[in-house]
C-alpha cells in the first residue's frame, strides 16, 4: 500500500493521467460554437425581444384590449387608445420599457389577437438605456423584421397549445 | 307577510315582494339581466330560472313570480344549473365574442355570469346574427350586435326618463332596438349605459380610451348641478376618465343627469395652471405666486374695508367660502355675496331657502305648485320624482312659468305675476285645490326669484305655502329649487352682505360708479363682467372663463374633483367630497390660496390645515358637523309683500349643458348644446 503510493507520486501519475484526458478532449467533437457567425439552435417558444405583428394586408393586429398591460406582471407596458378615424379601436400609444421587462411572456399568452409576441431576436444590446425603452413604431417595425421567423414559430408550436 | 322556504332556510318577506326579491333578502345570488330595481319587471332574459314547488315541474322565472306562502324556492338544484347553462348558451348565440375591443369589458354583467353560470365553449359554429348601428346622439355609442334584448334602455326611457325615444321593434331574432335614428332627448340618457348589462351602449366620449381596472375610484359629490348626486369619479393618472353615479335613496336613487356625467372633459380644458396679473399694456401674463400675491396685497393694503367686495361662485366649496368670508371680514369689508344670480333669497331663516320637502319626500306629494321654474333642466333628478308621483301616486302637478315638456302632464295656470297673486289671495280655483290636498308642495325657482321682484315672489310664495296649508306638523311643502351647488352652503355660512354690506348688485353698481375698488370673484362667472371694468378684480377659479377675462390678477384653483370640501345640497343636506385628482401646474386647493393670501395682506386666518379649518367651520356653523343628513329647519316669517311686475316667468337656465365654467368648456357638452338645443331651435317641423 505504502510502496504503491510512494511509486505513483515518483512517476507523476496523476499528472499523467490528467493529460490523458486532456489528450482524449482533444478528439471529441467540440461544444462551443463560434458565436456571432455560428449560432445555437432556437425552441420555437424561445421569449426573446418583442414585436407587434400585422395581418398579411397590412393591418397592425392589435385591438387596444390592454390584457397584455393589465397581465404584465413587471408593469413594462403602457397603453393608450382612441377610436381611429375609421372608429376602430387602436393604440395611439404602445410602450414597452425593455428594461423592465422579466421574459416572462404573460404578455403573448393574454393577447387574443396574436399582436404581441416574443420573437426569436435575443441580440438586442443597445450602448444606452434609453434605446431600450421601446414605442409601438419600433415593436411594429420589430414585427415586420421578424414576421417569417415568428409566423413559423407559432405553426410550430401549435399543436402543443 | 308571506312564511317562504329559500334553499331550505325559512324566511318571511314583505308582502308585494318577488321570488328573485326574496331570495336576495336571504342572501342568495340569483343572476339576472333584465330585470332593475327601479324599472318595471319585463321577465324576457330568463336568467333568474329557479325550481318552485308547489308548481309547475319545471323551472320559473323569479323575477315575476310573486312570493307566496309556503314556497319552497330551490336556487342550487341541478335542473336550476342546468337551466341556467341553457339560457346563457342561448344568450351567447349571436353575442359576439368580442369583449377585447368591448368598453365594458371587465365590468359586463355576461362577462362575469359567463364565467359564473355559462358553460366553458360553445356548440354553435352558425353564423352569428348581425344588427347595424343606431345612432342615439353624440353620448350614447351603439353596438347592437351585442344587445341581449333585455329592455332595460328602452323601460329606463319611458319609465324615468319620460321620453319615447327607445323601442324595440321586430320580433324574435330580429328584434332590434332603437331610436328610429334620433338622438335619446332626455338629460338623464346616459344612465342607460350603466343600465346596459352587455357592451350595447356604452359612453360615446369614454369609448376606448380606459379600461375598469386602470382606474382609480374616488367617491365624491357633484356640482354641476344643486342636487348634491352622489357620485364616483374614475381617475386614470391625474385625468378624470369618467364620472358614475353612486347610490344614494335620499338624493339621486342610483342616476345622474348628463351634465353631471359627460363634462367631465371639460377638466381638461381651458385650465387656469398658473397665476397671471395684467400688465401695464392690459395684456395678461403669467406670474408666480409670489408676484401676484404681491399685486394683489398692495392693492388690499390701501383700501378702506367697505371699497373691497367678495362674489361667490356657484361651485365654491363651503370651506373656501368661510375662507373669503373669514379674509374679508379680517379686511372689514362687508360686502360679500354668494347669489351671483341676484336671487332675492333670506339669509336669516334657514327653512326660506332650502327645498324643506326634501328631495326624496318629494315623490309622496299628491299636488305640486311649479313656479318660475323648468325641473326638468334644473335638477333633472328632482324632475324624475315629480314624475314617479305623477306615474305612481297620481300626483297633481301645476305650472306657472315656461311651458316646457317636463315629462309628465300639468296643468298650465300660465306665466304671469298675476296668477301667482291670485292664488296668494285664494280667489284662483287652485287656491282650494291646494287647500284640499293631503300633501301639497310648490316649488319655486331661480327663474321667480333672480328677477328685480324676486323678494315679492318669495314672500308670495310663502304667503301660498301659509294660507294654503302647505306647512304642517310632519310636512313643509315650501321648497327652493336652486341650481347652483354652492348656494345653500354659501346662505348657511352666512356669505351674504354685512351690516350696510351690498348684494351682487349694488356690487357691480359700485364697482361701476367707483364706490367698489376691488372685487373678489371666488370661481363667479355668471355675473355681468362689464360692469367691473373700473374696479381692480381678484379672479380666483380653476377655467378660463368669463371671470378670468374680466381679472387682473388671476389666481388658479382647484376644480371640484381637485379639492376635498363640503358641499351643501338644495334639502340642506350636507356631503362631503373628496379629492379625485391633483390641480393642474400650479393650481392648488382653494382655502390653501386664501389662507396663504391672508397670511401676505397681514390678516392670517386662524388654521393652518384642513382639519383646522374645519373644526373653526363647524365652530360657527354646526350643522356642518352632520354630514349626510338634513338637519330639521323651523319655518319662520320671512319675506316683503311688494309689488310684482307682470313681465311672465322664465327658466333661470337658457341651455342645460351648458350652466358652468365646467360644462361650457367641455366639447361632449358642446356637441350636446349642437344637437339638442341648436338643432331644436332651428327645426321647422319639416326637416324631419
Amino acid at each position: 500500500m505504502m510502496l504503491n503510493r510512494t511509486a505513483s507520486s515518483f512517476l507523476l501519475m496523476e499528472l499523467v493521467q490528467g493529460m490523458a484526458l486532456t489528450l482524449k478532449a482533444m478528439f471529441r467533437p467540440k461544444h462551443t460554437i463560434n458565436y456571432p457567425y455560428e449560432k445555437g439552435p432556437l425552441s420555437p417558444r424561445f421569449r426573446g425581444e418583442h414585436a407587434l405583428r400585422r395581418y398579411p394586408n397590412g393591418e397592425e393586429r392589435c385591438i387596444a384590449c390592454k390584457l397584455c398591460e393589465a397581465v404584465c406582471p413587471a408593469q413594462a407596458i403602457t397603453i393608450e387608445a382612441e377610436p381611429r378615424e375609421d372608429g376602430s379601436r387602436r393604440t395611439t400609444r404602445y410602450d414597452l420599457d425593455m428594461t423592465k421587462c422579466i421574459y416572462c411572456g404573460y404578455c403573448q399568452e393574454a393577447c387574443p389577437v396574436d399582436a404581441i409576441v416574443e420573437g426569436p431576436n435575443f441580440e438586442f444590446a443597445t450602448e444606452t438605456r434609453e434605446e431600450l425603452f421601446y414605442n409601438k413604431d419600433k415593436l411594429l417595425a420589430n414585427g415586420d423584421r421578424w414576421e417569417a421567423e415568428i409566423a413559423s414559430n407559432i405553426a410550430l408550436d401549435a399543436p402543443y397549445r | 307577510m308571506p312564511k317562504l322556504k329559500i334553499d331550505g332556510v325559512e324566511i318571511e318577506v314583505e308582502n308585494g315582494l318577488t321570488v328573485l326579491q326574496a331570495c336576495e333578502q336571504a342572501g342568495v345570488e340569483i343572476p339576472r339581466f333584465c330585470y332593475h330595481e327601479r324599472l318595471s319587471v319585463a321577465g324576457n332574459c330568463r336568467m333568474c330560472l329557479v325550481e318552485v314547488s308547489p308548481g309547475p315541474p319545471k323551472p320559473q322565472a323569479s323575477c315575476a313570480l310573486p312570493a307566496g306562502e309556503g314556497m319552497e324556492v330551490t336556487t342550487n338544484s341541478p335542473m336550476v344549473e342546468k337551466a341556467r347553462t341553457g339560457v346563457m348558451e342561448f344568450l351567447l348565440i349571436n353575442h359576439p365574442l368580442d369583449c377585447p375591443i368591448c368598453d365594458q369589458g371587465g365590468e359586463c354583467d355576461l362577462q362575469d355570469q359567463a364565467m359564473g353560470y355559462g358553460n366553458s365553449g360553445s356548440r354553435y359554429t352558425e353564423d352569428k346574427r348581425a344588427v347595424s348601428e343606431k345612432y342615439m346622439g353624440p353620448l350614447i355609442n351603439t353596438i347592437m350586435t351585442r344587445c341581449i334584448h333585455c329592455t332595460r334602455c328602452v323601460r329606463f326611457s319611458t319609465e324615468v326618463g319620460g321620453v319615447t325615444d327607445m323601442g324595440m321593434v321586430n320580433r324574435g331574432e330580429n328584434a332590434e332596438i332603437t331610436t328610429l335614428e334620433k338622438a335619446v332627448s332626455s338629460e338623464l340618457s346616459g344612465n342607460v349605459i350603466d343600465l346596459c348589462p352587455v357592451g350595447a351602449l356604452t359612453s360615446k366620449p369614454y369609448s376606448f380610451v380606459a379600461r375598469p381596472w386602470e382606474l382609480k375610484k374616488t367617491e365624491t359629490i357633484d356640482v354641476l348641478d344643486a342636487m348634491g348626486s352622489n357620485i364616483r369619479v374614475d381617475v386614470r393618472g391625474n385625468e378624470v376618465m369618467r364620472v358614475l353615479p353612486r347610490l344614494n335613496e335620499d338624493v339621486n336613487e342610483e342616476w345622474i343627469s348628463d351634465k353631471s356625467r359627460f363634462s367631465c372633459d371639460g377638466l381638461r380644458s381651458q385650465r387656469l395652471d398658473k397665476p397671471y396679473v395684467r400688465n401695464a399694456a392690459g395684456k395678461l401674463e403669467p406670474a408666480s405666486w409670489d408676484e401676484a400675491f404681491a399685486v394683489i396685497s398692495a392693492k388690499l393694503s390701501g383700501a378702506a374695508g367697505e371699497r373691497i367686495a367678495a362674489i361667490a361662485g356657484d361651485q365654491c366649496d363651503a370651506e373656501s367660502m368661510f375662507a373669503l368670508k373669514g379674509l374679508m371680514d379680517a379686511l372689514g369689508s362687508p360686502n360679500l355675496d354668494c347669489r351671483q344670480d341676484g336671487a332675492a333669497l333670506d339669509p336669516s331663516v334657514r327653512s326660506s331657502y332650502l327645498f324643506n320637502t326634501g328631495i326624496a319626500k318629494a315623490e309622496e306629494a299628491d299636488i305640486c305648485l311649479i313656479i318660475g321654474a323648468n325641473p326638468r333642466w334644473e335638477a333633472p333628478l328632482v324632475n324624475t320624482r315629480l314624475r314617479k308621483g305623477w306615474l305612481d301616486g297620481g300626483m297633481k302637478i301645476s305650472v306657472i312659468g315656461p311651458q316646457l315638456d317636463l315629462t309628465y302632464d300639468y296643468d298650465y295656470l300660465g306665466a304671469s305675476t298675476a296668477t301667482l297673486q291670485e292664488i296668494a289671495d285664494g280667489t284662483h280655483p287652485f287656491a282650494a285645490a291646494l287647500k284640499a290636498a293631503k300633501r301639497p308642495m310648490l316649488m319655486i325657482g331661480m327663474g321667480a326669484l333672480s328677477r328685480d321682484d324676486g323678494a315679492a315672489c318669495l314672500a308670495v310664495a310663502r304667503k301660498i305655502a301659509n294660507d294654503c296649508g302647505l306647512i304642517r306638523d310632519d310636512w313643509n311643502g315650501f321648497n327652493v329649487l336652486h341650481t347652483a351647488a354652492a348656494r345653500v352652503g354659501g346662505m348657511d355660512l352666512g356669505f351674504t352682505p354685512g351690516q350696510g354690506g351690498c348684494d351682487v348688485s349694488g356690487i357691480l353698481n359700485g364697482a361701476s360708479s367707483g364706490a367698489i375698488d376691488v372685487v373678489y370673484l371666488l370661481g363667479a362667472d355668471e355675473i355681468k363682467m362689464s360692469s367691473l371694468d373700473k374696479a381692480f378684480v381678484i379672479y380666483q377659479g380653476h377655467h378660463g372663463d368669463a371671470g378670468a377675462h374680466a381679472a387682473d390678477v388671476i389666481l388658479p384653483g382647484a376644480a371640484y374633483t381637485e379639492k376635498s370640501g363640503v358641499y351643501v345640497n338644495l334639502e340642506g343636506r350636507v356631503q362631503r367630497g373628496r379629492r379625485a385628482a391633483f390641480p393642474p401646474g400650479d393650481a392648488r386647493e382653494d382655502w390653501t390660496i386664501l389662507r396663504a393670501l391672508s397670511a401676505i395682506v397681514g390678516k392670517t386666518l386662524p388654521y393652518d390645515d384642513l382639519p383646522g379649518l374645519r373644526k373653526a367651520m363647524h365652530e360657527a356653523c354646526p350643522h356642518f358637523t352632520h354630514i349626510d343628513t338634513v338637519e330639521p329647519t323651523s319655518w319662520e316669517d320671512f319675506g316683503t309683500i311688494g309689488d310684482m311686475s307682470a313681465a311672465p316667468f322664465k327658466s333661470a337656465i337658457e341651455n342645460f349643458y351648458m350652466t358652468d365654467p365646467i360644462s361650457r368648456a367641455s366639447e361632449t357638452m358642446a356637441a350636446c348644446t349642437r344637437e339638442f338645443i341648436l338643432n331644436a331651435e332651428g327645426a321647422t317641423g319639416t326637416d324631419g
